[in-house]
């Protein structure tokens, strides 16, 4: 519950939490731990994401937009992971996640906006800019998509990366969403929640013919996850987007952490 | 809330009703499911205590997965079959929620968003089968 709930609110997977919490605390094998993150992973993507999506919070367009890039990364990431090592790999991606949390940090102590290219012909001909109610300020908050072909190449490189390492790319892409493309926080969590249940279904499904996933395993964490997610939903309302910030953080630097010691040990 | 209401089909709300939906009815699958599967003794002969319910997660046993078992543990109303069809109604969800905003962009008329929502479904099922042949 407390996965869906974090993981609503932060645009992740429950995975960095469901997995470590079957295998350590209840002995699960890791196969079933997996298969039922997946399902956990589908769960907060839309047991939270009905609100998100009604309240305008998703950028659909922007999550169909930056999902061509995510599944084509995923497709090249799977199809590459048999020819290269996997440990490096993890080093290098909690070295990523290190310098991401970093920049999150120093951009959270700037006061002012950063300024951005006005300009950008694809979020316009697309029409990826948006607005939508936030209920911690009481106002309508708009904003525009900035540097749309980075925000694209950066979702085909978390793609690929989900593909190699069989972990979520939202901590990728919700912190470019937030500082490359200058996206509102709330809005790139919700996004990304959004988008991360597509990707996860496809797994899930494989994962599911597979027989990885144990249907007295899977259930309790499926019911925890969702009624997490619905509150993570009525609070990401209602939270000031700095506190989110803080929150989206600390899973960074923990997923960092936790990228390091796969690949050290 | 109330003003948002006002397009009946407006994409957002459409596929938050698809996913609503979903949820929910995937939801009460697993949850009856549950309590079936406990009155039916799936938890084991003590009645799903802490020590029967550690047996069945350590056990590997194999795990059903075929459709006609799926279809005849659902005819005989058993427990495990609808925990089973709530956990693939969950991850078809968003699936649908692909097809249905195909259909709704080009209702729509936005040419570009059914050409991209549609790429997306097409590198899903390209996923699905590597990752199912694999």
């Amino acid at each position: 519950m407390l996965a869906g709930l974090l993981g609503s609110l932060v645009g992740l997977g429950g995975g960095i939490i469901v997995v470590p919490a079957l295998t350590l605390l209840m002995g699960v094998d890791i196969r079933f731990a997996i298969g039922a993150s997946i399902i956990s992973v589908i769960a907060t993507s839309s047991g939270a994401g009905f609100s998100y999506v009604r309240e305008h919070i998703t950028n659909l367009r922007l999550a169909m937009f930056l999902e061509v890039a995510t599944a084509a990364g995923a497709l090249s990431g799977t199809a590459i992971a048999a020819l290269v090592g996997g440990r490096w790999l993890f080093v290098l991606f909690g070295a990523v996640l290190t310098y991401t949390a970093w920049s999150m940090l120093r951009a959270g102590q700037r006061k002012a906006e950063v300024a951005l290219p006005s300009k950008d012909t694809w979020a316009d001909r697309l029409k990826l800019h948006g607005s939508y109610f936030d209920h911690s300020e009481n106002r309508e908050v708009t904003y525009r998509v900035a540097r749309s072909p980075v925000g694209f190449l950066v979702s085909y490189a978390a793609g690929v990366i989900s593909g190699l390492l069989g972990i979520g790319g939202g901590v990728l892409k919700v912190p470019v969403m937030n500082l490359s493309m200058g996206i509102p926080i709330k809005v790139c969590t919700a996004t990304s929640n959004f988008m991360i249940g597509i990707t996860a279904a496809t797994s899930a499904l494989v994962y599911f013919l597979r027989g990885h996933v144990q249907p007295f395993i899977a259930a309790p964490v499926a019911v925890g996850v969702l009624l997490g997610a619905r509150i993570g939903a009525h609070l990401l309302g209602r939270l000031r987007s700095q506190s989110i910030r803080w929150v989206f953080l600390g899973v960074l630097i923990v997923s960092a952490i936790q990228m390091f010691l796969k690949g050290v040990l | 809330m109330n003003q948002l209401n006002q397009h009946p089909l407006e994409v957002e709300v459409v596929i938050s009703e698809v996913l609503r939906r979903g949820v929910y009815t995937s939801l009460g699958l697993i949850g009856v499911g549950t309590l079936l599967a406990f009155w039916q003794g799936d938890y084991g002969s003590a009645g799903g205590t802490t020590l029967d319910y550690i047996r069945l997660v350590h056990g590997s046993s194999d795990v059903h997965r075929s459709a006609a078992w799926l279809l005849n543990g659902l005819l005989h109303l058993q427990g495990s079959a609808a925990i089973v069809c709530g956990l693939l109604l969950l991850i078809a969800t968003p699936v649908i929620r692909v097809l249905i905003s195909i259909v709704t962009f080009a209702i729509a008329r936005d040419r570009a968003y059914v050409v991209i929502t549609s790429a997306v479904l097409v590198l899903l099922v390209l996923a699905f089968l590597l990752g199912g042949a694999g």
